[in-house]
């Protein structure tokens, strides 16, 4: 009796020995779960490539190969989704093009001018404009900023931009009386991106050491001519970095984008006119899609979003992890 | 030769006024920026409060929608079903994303923990659309039908990254001394990973929860093809019902998030699309407890960190 329970003692003190005292049970299950996290990853790509074969097959290359005249049929199963990336990508890069200066001013401001105890209530509140939920931009976007100020905006743009020859075929209106149109979806996808651009870009200042403003000031520059020459050079791939981060955000944007931008598949280059992005033609008719043509391609749009955005975001990572490596302190990403 | 110099010289001076007056053009400009950005934060509040509040009342968290152009009636079902959808995410997410920051935290430049950290970053760039139709592909598609459950799991998608980063970037500010004494006391490091580490880092690890939850609160594209919506969805219906029939427990909550449930943000879209002016008014509404949940969420537990980090330094 004795025996077996100095026996059955060892079998634990063994077992427990392996075990490490739970520890190898509790590191195969945080290993485990990391991995489901990276497999998590790759089975969204993997799921939509899976889910849109049948477009995929079907239509091959042309599916997304610019058109003159796009032909998306639902009733005689026909699509082409070329519109869609060019709404997108037209939107997203004149969002780019609005929300660049002003979210490097806001950076500038909050980095190098603002005193200091104005900086964490400013940053909050430009944070904050990333919080709001986009449907809620997309209902004041209808009601207050469509009439407001996209509308007028638009007819003064047409009335000037529009008579510049070559130019002008980006501003040609008239812009619909609702002002729904490229143009407003633009403008809401630049306050929506604002805030990224913003941040991202004053945390790259805030990583320039301070010997570079000292240095430049020593020899006499004034602090514009320090942060223009110096500062915006230095951080140069870091803001590009803040700019892809803000693209990518801007692609993928769906509700307040779907709400202005008057949802048309026809309406040529302008941005007065109203048009479709990738995100929005998803929201719009996939709970309404009856063929399995229909909904493969509409997942077939979503899998070039999810592409377009993997290797944004690869790309955009990489410029801002440069930056923080070169720097003594580390950049908050 | 001395008409040369002062020629010089009054060039100098106006090319130091010139560099100081864009001097003070560009730093002005910078902060002019500043304030054109925050016009529309508060225009949307202010807005957004006012006709809001002007079309909030008790009846508007108590009853089901009416049918279409009636009057009255509430957006319940989409409450009820937003704190499911919400609820459901959070058990999804929570646990998963609390046990890869602590492989993240622990072992950061193993392979693994990289690659852990690279597919976080991307998670948190994919648009909410696509982990919508993610969700669809995996989960509508071979239940066949649309729940709440599928919801829940995109939502679920969308809080990972934010919880994972956070609760990572919390249990590394917990000072190293207090892991080596636990470990030199003879805890093993599961027990020191969650009967010290974790308290120690809890309350910034739940900040980090909550703002997932706020963001995933306001998601709507991954829900137009996952919960689809219901406008009669009624748990305490459905409760009531379970009860009478004496079901269990389980079957209860299975039916509760096994059909289409309507959602906040759901019914102020579609609301939002409609022609009866009652029903904007209610989107309104519905926008301004959306708004409000959001923002308070976000200043408190900001207020909270930053107390907390001042405390931690003095």
């Amino acid at each position: 009796m004795l025996k077996s329970k100095s026996s059955s003692r060892s079998r634990i003190g063994s077992l427990s020995r392996f075990f490490q005292h739970g520890d190898r049970p509790w590191q195969g299950i945080i290993i485990l779960i990391s991995a489901l996290v990276i497999i998590l990853m790759l089975a969204i790509g993997g799921m939509l490539w899976v889910q849109s074969a049948g477009t995929r097959i079907k239509f091959g290359w042309s599916f997304l190969a610019p058109t003159a005249n796009p032909n998306w049929d639902p009733v005689n199963n026909h699509f082409q989704a070329w519109p869609f990336l060019f709404g997108t990508l037209e939107t997203s890069l004149f969002a780019i093009l609005f929300a660049l200066p002003i979210g490097l001013g806001i950076a500038i401001f909050l980095s190098e001018l603002c005193p200091a105890w104005l900086r964490t209530p400013l940053s909050w509140m430009v944070e904050l404009l990333a919080a709001i939920p986009s449907v809620v931009y997309g209902l004041w976007g209808i009601f207050v900023f469509l009439p407001k100020v996209v509308a007028p905006v638009g007819v003064f743009l047409g009335d000037t931009l529009g008579q510049i020859p070559l130019l002008g075929s980006l501003f040609t209106g008239p812009i619909p009386a609702s002002g729904a149109s490229r143009l407003a979806a633009s403008l809401i996808l630049t306050i929506m991106i604002i805030p990224t651009i913003a941040a991202v870009s004053r945390d790259v200042f805030m990583a320039i050491p301070a010997s570079q403003r000292e240095a430049s000031k020593a020899l006499g520059a004034t602090e514009w001519e320090t942060i223009w020459q110096v500062l915006i050079p230095f951080g140069r791939s870091g803001i590009l970095g803040a700019v892809i981060l803000g693209l990518g955000r801007a692609l993928g944007e769906t509700m307040a984008v779907t709400m202005v931008i008057g949802n048309s598949i026809q309406g040529g280059a302008s941005l007065l006119q109203a048009g479709y992005t990738m995100a929005s033609i998803i929201a719009n008719e996939f709970a309404e899609a009856v063929s399995g043509l229909h909904t493969d391609s509409l997942i077939e749009i979503g899998l070039v979003l999810f592409i377009i955005t993997l290797l944004l975001n690869v790309l955009a990572r990489f410029l801002v992890w440069r930056v923080a490596r070169q720097t003594p302190q580390q950049a908050r990403v | 030769m001395s008409h040369f110099a002062e020629l010089i010289d009054r060039n100098h001076i106006a090319r130091g006024r010139q560099r100081k007056a864009a001097n003070m053009i560009m730093l002005s400009l910078t902060g002019l920026l500043t304030v054109l950005a925050l016009v529309p934060l508060f225009w949307i509040i202010i807005y957004v409060v006012i006709r809001g509040g002007s079309n909030i009342n008790l009846d508007f968290f108590i009853h089901l929608p009416r049918p279409m152009g009636m009057t009255g009636g509430g957006v319940l079902s989409a409450i009820e079903g937003t704190l499911v959808v919400t609820f459901l995410a959070a058990l999804f997410a929570i646990p998963p994303g609390v046990l890869a920051a602590f492989y993240a935290a622990r072992y950061p430049n193993t392979p693994l923990g990289v690659t852990l950290r690279f597919s976080t970053d991307v998670l948190s760039g994919v648009p909410s659309i696509v982990v919508g139709l993610f969700a669809y592909s995996a989960i509508v598609v071979p239940m066949g039908h649309y729940s709440g459950l599928a919801g829940g799991a995109a939502l679920a998608v969308i809080m990972l990254p934010t919880i994972i980063r956070t609760t990572e970037e919390m249990l590394k500010l917990v000072p190293a001394t207090l892991r080596e004494a636990a470990l030199g006391l003879g805890a093993p490091e599961w027990k020191t990973s969650l009967s010290v580490l974790f308290p120690a880092a809890s309350s910034g690890i739940i900040t980090g929860f909550l703002l997932a939850l706020a963001r995933a609160a306001g998601e709507t594209a991954p829900l137009l093809m996952t919960t689809l919506g219901n406008e009669r969805f009624d748990i305490g219906q459905i409760i009531r019902g379970g009860l009478q029939g004496h079901k269990s427990v389980l079957t209860i909550f299975w039916s509760i998030v096994n059909q289409p449930v309507d959602s906040l943000p759901l019914a102020l879209w579609k609301y939002a699309q409609q022609p009866y002016p009652e029903r904007v008014q209610q989107a309104w509404a519905v926008a301004l407890v959306l708004m409000l949940f959001v923002l308070i969420v976000n200043v408190f537990t900001r207020l909270w960190i930053q107390n907390r980090t001042r405390h931690s330094k003095g």
